[in-house]
């Protein structure tokens, strides 16, 4: 089937108007949670629909798209989903993050560092943030219209009263220039000193739940914790096998049935760039 | 009949929105919008780009007395993009209006609710001059330290028409600046304050 039976990236234009408008109001009000009409996919809930549709709606013909799953370019649901817009828009794909406009991402943010310009597209299982401490949708968007965030310093309080620390280690939430609490999809703990001050546009769509929320470039984004307990980046003890990062999140692969497991970079385009650089290294 | 609005509306809208979301995102940017497009008189190519790539059926579309007093322009965008016409400022999820010859007055449009700050009116100005000089400056989220804009003509009481905007955060209105084929956009959430 050619790419002219389908409007370009698949969406129909009123649907696209629709989410760009929630898109902008998102922005606006950087870490609210925008209700948009989401639509179905033709792919299944969890699979990214509320990503698909954030970037089915800011793509354009000279876009160049990355597609990420837990940081790997090659996992089934990065190559159904980059494949998809190849065949209903068109636009080059990339694995390389800095030559790519428009990255969309489940789980991770890249270890090399974005730049202005670019924008990162989250798929977002849960966008609220209170949604396991409140289930009533009424009571929480009242919370965050009151700013009422205690529950979730309580909840942090009851990891360290449990565990000695916070135990939370992903979907970590954090506070987005200074007023609403979000959720970062569930990205390790590790990443969340990304989202600060991040020079590209971060947009999150979360198609089940029918939300979109958005950090502006440059905005605030600090992560929940206490004076006596602040925030710590997850560390690792080993470093990648492959390319021997230390600064990257690192996957635990199991090689064998007698105990053998080693740790590479969750990052493969990182990884893989890194050990380019060490062979052409060796060469010379 | 009408003026053409985009020849080739997936692309166009698509090329459009990108230049107000960039515009969004980094207050204080001007971004090109809406080359090529003709719309009649008095509307500006960017006013057009922004109501024909943002407004349809869902949104109510305020047009303020001095253009809407020009038939074309208000039949032109009532036609393209199927907007109902707002009876009042606070009724209309866009609303646009010309700053040379329109009072603006931000508290009069959809402030939005404390549990639904996102059901507000986004504005779209005409200026007569749009630039990035230090007569204003932004700073907030989006902006990396502080960014510059000049537009004119400035309302007398906009800085804090604006500061009254911004103070009662989530709530407020968006504003989008056109002027010829560029774009500005202040978000509720940035600071403007005076600067030269």
């Amino acid at each position: 089937m050619s790419t002219r039976a389908y409007n370009f990236a698949y969406l129909d234009e009123q649907t696209k108007r629709m989410i760009r408008r929630a898109i902008l109001k998102a922005i606006a009000i950087p870490g609210y949670q925008v209700p948009f009409a989401s639509r179905e996919m033709p792919m299944p809930y969890g699979w990214g629909t509320g990503g698909v549709q954030v970037t089915a709606s800011i793509l354009g013909p000279d876009d160049v798209l990355k597609v990420i799953d837990q940081g790997a370019d090659d996992t089934t649901n990065a190559v159904s989903i980059r494949a998809f817009f190849v065949r209903t828009a068109g636009v080059r794909t990339t694995t390389d993050t800095s030559e790519a406009t428009i990255i969309q991402t489940r789980h991770r943010v890249p270890e090399t560092p974005l730049s202005e310009g670019q924008i990162l597209v989250y798929q977002v299982p849960i966008p609220e943030p209170l949604r396991y401490l409140e289930p009533r949708e009424t009571e929480t968007r009242t919370m965050h219209a009151l700013g009422e965030y205690g529950v979730m310093h309580v909840k942090l309080y009851e990891d360290i009263s449990r565990h000695g620390h916070i135990a939370t280690t992903y979907a970590y939430p954090a506070r987005v220039a200074g007023r609403y609490i979000m959720d970062p999809s569930p990205i390790p703990k590790f990443d969340n000193p990304k989202l600060d001050d991040c020079p590209a546009l971060q947009l999150f769509g979360a198609g089940r739940e029918k939300r979109i929320y958005a950090i502006p470039p440059h905005t605030r984004v600090v992560p929940l914790d206490f004076e006596d307990h602040p925030f710590e980046r997850t560390k690792f003890d080993s470093a990648c096998a492959l390319c021997g990062a230390t600064d990257s999140y690192l996957d635990e692969v199991v090689t064998d049935d007698a105990g053998g497991r080693l740790f590479v970079c969750s990052d493969t385009d990182y990884c893989e760039k890194r050990q380019a650089a060490k062979r052409k290294d060796a060469a010379e | 009949m009408s003026a053409m609005a985009f020849a080739d509306p997936a692309f166009e809208s698509q090329a459009a929105f990108r230049a107000i979301l960039r515009a969004i995102a980094s207050p204080g940017a001007i971004e090109p919008c809406g080359r090529g497009l003709k719309p009649p008189s008095p509307l500006s190519p960017a006013a057009a780009a922004a109501i024909l790539t943002l407004a349809d059926f869902e949104t109510p579309l305020w047009i303020a007395p001095s253009l809407a007093e020009w038939g074309e322009a208000a039949a032109y965008l009532k036609f393209h993009t199927g907007a109902p016409l707002a009876a009042s400022p606070r009724d209309a999820a866009f609303a646009l209006l010309d700053l040379e010859r329109d009072s603006l007055d931000l508290k009069s449009f959809a402030q939005g609710a404390p549990d639904y700050p996102d059901r507000s009116t986004t504005v779209v100005a005409e200026t007569r001059s749009l630039a990035r000089r230090p007569m204003m400056r932004i700073s907030g989220p989006g902006v990396r330290g502080m960014a510059e804009i000049e537009f004119g003509p400035t309302p007398g009481d906009f800085l804090s028409q604006w500061e009254a905007n911004r103070s009662t955060f989530p709530l407020g209105v968006d504003l989008i600046l056109a002027h010829g084929a560029e774009v500005a956009v202040l978000p509720r959430s940035v600071r403007v304050t005076g600067g030269e």
